[in-house]
């Protein structure tokens, strides 16, 4: 794939670009934004995660703004790299590189060590006005390790661009559970590119929670060992107005045995649009994969969209792969069900979405962040 | 006091009830009986305010309010409760749940106060062992993989909990065998009182032994063609609709 160069629009993906025809990335980034203001330093506000853990990392505006040093744990720190090597998957995530290109700050990399289980906030603040900003950060979980990474995506402001790129390396039997929130204001263009190096008999496991903004794609790369090693890639997303997300999905399966489980659930209302592309690849020889990736969107709104492209591409001869896709809208005979009961229409219509989503937010392993996600859903429906 | 008065309902382009006049006073209980397709689920549906049921001449009344200009819930949260002949199944949200969220809703449009959940609990268990009903069920979504006969009971628990004063019960002894009609039949009884009015529409006699109705109507053709006593049900089980169809025709 072309390298993105900002300043030239014929390098930006757009419709015609397979990988981002339902995300045309060209439509929002005709002019090269000036780069974001340096926001002032300090403890900052609490995140939505603030109560689950001391551990955090603020990138605000692209640049490090806070670092909880002094609260952290002897497991889990910090280092600094002002030249690092390029990602590993920047032919495929043209944007991941363009971050890390473009990164307005070093590269930050935090180690989780094993030991008792660790956790993590991570915390991407964007507060800028038609302006733009890049960064980039690291994440090793080592072996046996066990981490959740609580991440944020918070935005304010009016019509920023904002570009982030995260790389986690999940060492031989460590365990990760990712658990992303993203709430962005209407205007913004906010693309997260992630690329996950999960080793043998480890486990990844990820969900993304996702409201919207004018053009925001949470894409996330998997390369599987197999190996013993599972991953769990779950998404979520409630859109209304004429909000826009995309989850795409990658996961590379090159080894023997090796597990994923993909399932993600969304409603979108107005003249929003969802757009899921799941992907997963059974390269040759990596027999007894099991894969199964499910994708189920509810249309609450006569005018807004869903794009799904659920793919399996399968080179090896002995492996158990399935993928369902379903697009629908809420029963009517479950609505007048609820109503002669004495459940107002707009509260049943909400209760069945909720119990429509709430699927994906069971399977969050994190008892706490469940709770955090399940009552972020509840203030949205 | 439930006043229908020459009620027309058209589910499509189709004319279902064509001009059905019925009186049923607080405190008795009647039956409408009829052949398929005579318009019994309609009826049904048409009282509840159901989507795509909505009256095109006539009118509905209970307790002296319109029934037609209310929506379903603010039917509902008037005392109009509708056992459905097949129950939805609700998946995702626990019966428990469905009910004291149906409950409260009820109560916040009547201005009442919200049952707390320990109270709430303690009539749920009292109702659902009158009803033999396994306390552990309730903790499932709604319906979901119920038999029949476990989303009958389900049926006269919510009407229990409720406590709606029109109860109409549509074919609630379908799916049933002799036990659970004999256990649903005691639930039902259980809530006759002198200001609720029941409309018990089923297309047997059987459900009358056990729910003794004060009155029996035929609907046959959109129409109530036939009036009387408890005897009525029992010369339609011996000589059928036939004699209803042409006269309706």
């Amino acid at each position: 794939m072309t390298v993105i160069d900002l300043k030239d629009i014929t390098t930006i993906p757009s419709r015609r670009t397979e990988a981002w025809k339902y995300s045309d990335l060209r439509r929002y980034l005709r002019d090269e934004p000036p780069i974001s203001p340096r926001l002032p330093e300090g403890e900052p506000n609490d995140g939505p995660f603030k109560a689950l853990t001391t551990n955090e990392l603020l990138i605000a505006n692209g640049r490090l703004n806070w670092w909880s040093e002094n609260d952290m744990d002897d497991g889990v720190f910090c280092t600094s790299h002002a030249s690092p090597d390029a990602p590993r998957m920047a032919e495929e995530m043209p944007m991941g590189a363009l971050a890390a290109a473009k990164a307005l700050d070093d590269t930050h990399i935090v180690t989780f060590k094993a030991g008792s289980p660790r956790t993590l906030a991570l915390r991407w603040l964007s507060d800028a006005v038609k302006t733009g900003h890049h960064a980039r950060v690291g994440l090793v979980v080592e072996a046996g390790a066990q981490a959740t990474l609580l991440e944020s995506y918070e935005g304010s402001g009016d019509g920023y661009l904002a570009n982030h790129l995260i790389e986690i390396f999940v060492e031989e039997g460590a365990n990760l559970e990712r658990i992303v929130l993203v709430e962005e204001p209407a205007s913004a263009v906010s693309v997260s590119s992630a690329e996950v190096h999960v080793s043998k008999g480890a486990h990844f496991a990820q969900t993304t929670v996702a409201s919207g903004a004018a053009l925001q794609r949470l894409e996330t790369r998997v390369a599987h060992p197999g190996e013993g090693a599972s991953v769990r890639l779950d998404g979520l997303y409630t859109l209304g107005d004429a909000r826009h997300t995309d989850l795409t999905s990658i996961v590379s399966h090159d080894g023997i045995n090796g597990q994923t489980s993909q399932l993600t659930k969304g409603v979108v209302r107005g003249t929003a649009r969802g757009v899921f592309q799941g992907k997963i690849v059974v390269e040759r020889g990596a027999d007894g994969t099991d894969a199964r990736m499910g994708h189920h969107a509810l249309i609450l709104g006569e005018r807004a969209e869903i794009d799904a492209k659920p793919e399996l591409v399968i080179y090896a001869d002995d492996v158990q792969c399935a993928h369902g896709n379903t697009v629908g809208n809420l029963d009517e005979s479950a609505l007048f069900y609820m109503q002669q009961r004495g459940i107002p229409l707009d509260e049943a219509r909400a209760l069945l979405t909720q119990a429509f989503l709430i699927e994906v937010v069971d399977r969050i392993e994190h008892e706490q962040a469940r709770e955090v996600v399940r009552s972020w859903l509840t203030e949205r429906l | 006091m439930l006043s229908i008065q020459n009620l027309h309902v058209s589910v499509g382009e189709k004319p279902i009830l064509k001009g059905l006049t019925l009186d049923v006073p607080a405190g008795e209980v009647h039956a409408i009986m009829g052949p398929n397709g005579a318009g019994k689920s309609t009826l049904g549906y048409a009282l509840s305010g159901r989507p795509g049921y909505e009256a095109t001449e006539g009118s509905v009344e209970w307790a002296g309010e319109d029934m037609l200009a209310l929506d379903p819930a603010a039917r509902a949260a008037r005392g109009v409760f509708l056992s459905f002949q097949y129950p939805i199944e609700i998946p995702g949200v626990p019966a428990l749940t469905f009910v004291r969220t149906s409950l409260n809703a009820q109560k916040r449009a009547r201005g009442e106060e919200e049952v707390s959940a320990p109270a709430f609990l303690k009539q749920v268990k009292a109702a659902a062992t009158a009803l033999k009903m396994d306390f552990d069920m309730l903790k499932r979504p709604l319906n979901v993989g119920f038999s029949g006969g476990e989303k009958k009971r389900m049926e006269i628990l919510q009407m229990a909990l409720l406590e709606p004063s029109l109860l109409i019960l549509d074919e609630t002894d379908s799916g049933l065998d002799i036990d659970a009609l004999r256990i649903v039949s005691e639930g039902v009884n259980a809530l006759r009182s002198p200001d609720r009015a029941m409309l018990v529409i089923t297309h047997y006699q059987r459900l009358l032994d056990y729910i003794k109705p004060d009155r029996v109507h035929v609907l046959a053709a959109g129409r109530i063609v036939a009036s009387g006593g408890p005897e009525l049900a029992l010369k339609l089980e011996a000589e059928g609709y036939d004699q209803y169809l042409p006269v309706a025709a």
